[in-house]
């Protein structure tokens, strides 16, 4: 690994003052960032330790939803009261991914930046365009079975693996951003980019701008809403296909469908092609397996991950089926 | 109850003050405190320190503090510890290298295994994914802290009983994870404490006499 300058500023401003020094970076929980150096990936020439930074609360929103601080760790956000009555999709997310250890590390702006788990991206011994532009790809013609197929590009496959976000992207959060030209909200489903041509380019965030806080909207109060994972093992371990679905119904009729699918895209992947199979339809298992058609029409298998789209295909269904007949 | 099969992992006695290291027998463990005791004389003594350790490390404008090294205040199990170490030092390689608390292991150091389960104030965490550096102002809790006035913890004896462990080498990080449990929004159920418990990998396998441990202890509470 390589040496850094360290730095532990107490405040907002004097944080982005800090990150401004070439190759600096923040750390939160460190969970991706420093994980990530020991392997040589990032090589940040400093660190603006953002832990003692007051982005540590949970308040209620004045719209009626809440206000997450970006430095709450994600099992105090699991087990947060409100959080759980108001956005169990959200608690059962977080809960589903890593571990306790790495959750009371890991927090809300670290969750949504976390690295992809492409294991050639973690191996400088390989190319990799997100580490390198134009430097190649060897997943698309290589082991990619955990890779995405969903979003894809001729230069990226590579997943991203948060399972908080993928509930997020369904709650139609908003991301707080502060920078060297002011604060500005961005929401989640246009924070997070396709690879394209560009895959070292991940999200919006422009140099030197924090993550302050997200809030989520308020929901219908009867709303029905569940996360499922589907994995090699049984827990500590990332998604081969996750589904994140909050169905507003009416009667056996559904209002208005969310729905965000982990683990099969190259961004966490909101489906408004199958919110509109679901849209005032009956909720039966007719509509839900067109919503998983719709889903996945898209999708582009490669040599190893194929068995993939029928798996995101039943994780949604029986995450709709599971939602729906809850009490 | 019976012998300990390794009684590192439950006892703070043969670890020894880093700082004043005994003298007497020489045992692997108290040679290995011996010499992280050196490394912390050495980071005193700018002659020793410009001998071969800054040779090696690659010059970097980055870092500002000569021989790139920082001061580092630590609380560990009560105790304050002063080190002159680089910031890149992670907390668990501080424990073993830096302060000769060896009870605290090191397995797959990506965060993946467990093995360095500590608590940070009072929460399990990974000491291999983060920076001594960062924590300066936490009480830090290692297995050598643990046991009280030579009581072990119930969840050290709880291992015991339930022989909890086969080789040991993950059990330190096991007995951290189910410690910090106790104190957890965790359901009691089988299921519930696996889940509970899923931070910590066990390659011998003795995940059954694992739960068994975590679980008898929860249930006396």
């Amino acid at each position: 690994m390589d040496p850094f300058q360290y730095t532990k500023p107490a405040t907002v401003n004097d944080a982005m003052t800090s990150v401004k020094a070439s190759g600096a970076k923040f750390v939160a929980g460190g969970t991706t960032l420093i994980d990530l150096m020991k392997l040589n990936v990032e090589r940040p020439a400093a660190l603006v330790d953002i832990n003692i930074l007051p982005l540590d609360r949970i308040e209620p929103h004045a719209e009626g939803g809440l206000k997450i601080g970006a430095m709450v760790r994600n099992s105090d956000l699991a087990h947060d009261s409100r959080v759980q009555q108001m956005y169990p999709v959200l608690s059962q997310a977080l809960l589903s991914g890593a571990s306790p250890q790495l959750r009371n590390m890991a927090t809300t702006g670290g969750n949504l930046l976390q690295r992809t788990r492409c294991y050639y991206f973690r191996d400088t011994n390989y190319a990799c365009n997100k580490r390198e532009r134009g430097s190649g790809c060897p997943a698309i013609d290589g082991y990619n079975r955990m890779h995405a197929v969903l979003g894809t590009s001729e230069h990226c496959i590579a997943t991203h693996p948060s399972d908080m976000a993928v509930a997020m992207m369904a709650l139609d959060a908003m991301i707080y951003l502060n920078g060297p030209a002011g604060v500005r909200s961005v929401p989640n489903t246009q924070f997070y980019l396709l690879p394209g041509d560009t895959p070292d380019k991940e999200n919006v965030l422009r140099n030197g701008e924090i993550i302050t806080h997200v809030t989520l909207p308020a929901l219908p109060s009867n709303v029905k809403s569940h996360y499922l994972k589907r994995r090699d093992r049984a827990s500590y371990e990332f998604a081969l296909a996750s589904a994140a679905v909050i169905i507003d119904m009416n009667g056996n009729k559904i209002r208005k469908a969310q729905i965000a699918l982990g683990g099969v895209g190259t961004k966490p992947w909101r489906s408004p092609e199958a919110e509109q199979e679901l849209a005032g339809r009956d909720a039966t298992e007719r509509t839900f397996h067109k919503a998983a058609e719709a889903a996945l029409r898209g999708a582009k298998p490669y040599r190893n991950n194929g068995f993939k789209i029928e798996l995101a295909k039943r994780t949604l269904v029986r995450a709709l089926q599971t939602a729906t007949a809850s009490a | 109850m019976r012998r300990p099969k390794n009684p590192s992992l439950i006892s703070s006695r043969d670890v020894g003050d880093a700082k004043s290291p005994g003298a007497g027998t020489v045992t692997r463990r108290s040679f290995l405190t011996n010499v992280a005791a050196a490394g912390i004389a050495a980071t005193a003594s700018p002659l020793m320190r410009a001998a071969p350790r800054t040779t090696d490390l690659p010059a970097s404008p980055a870092v500002s503090s000569p021989g790139g090294t920082v001061p580092v205040s630590l609380q560990i199990n009560g105790r304050s510890y002063e080190l002159q170490i680089e910031s890149r030092v992670t907390l668990l390689d501080a424990l073993r290298e830096n302060l000769g608390l060896f009870g605290t292991k090191k397995g797959c150091d990506h965060g993946q295994c467990g093995a360095c389960t500590v608590h940070v104030n009072g929460r399990r965490v990974n000491s291999c994914l983060t920076f001594a550096v960062m924590h300066q102002q936490d009480e830090i809790t290692t297995i050598e802290g643990l046991a009280k006035d030579g009581q072990l913890h119930p969840m050290q004896a709880a291992f015991l009983e339930h022989d909890g462990f086969q080789c040991g080498y993950c059990t330190s990080g096991q007995i951290m994870s189910a410690v910090a449990l106790l104190k957890e929004p965790c359901e009691a159920s089988v299921d519930a404490t696996r889940e509970c418990m899923s931070g910590n990998i066990c390659r011998c396998g003795a995940y059954e006499n694992i739960v068994a441990a975590v679980r008898s202890v929860r249930n006396r509470a």
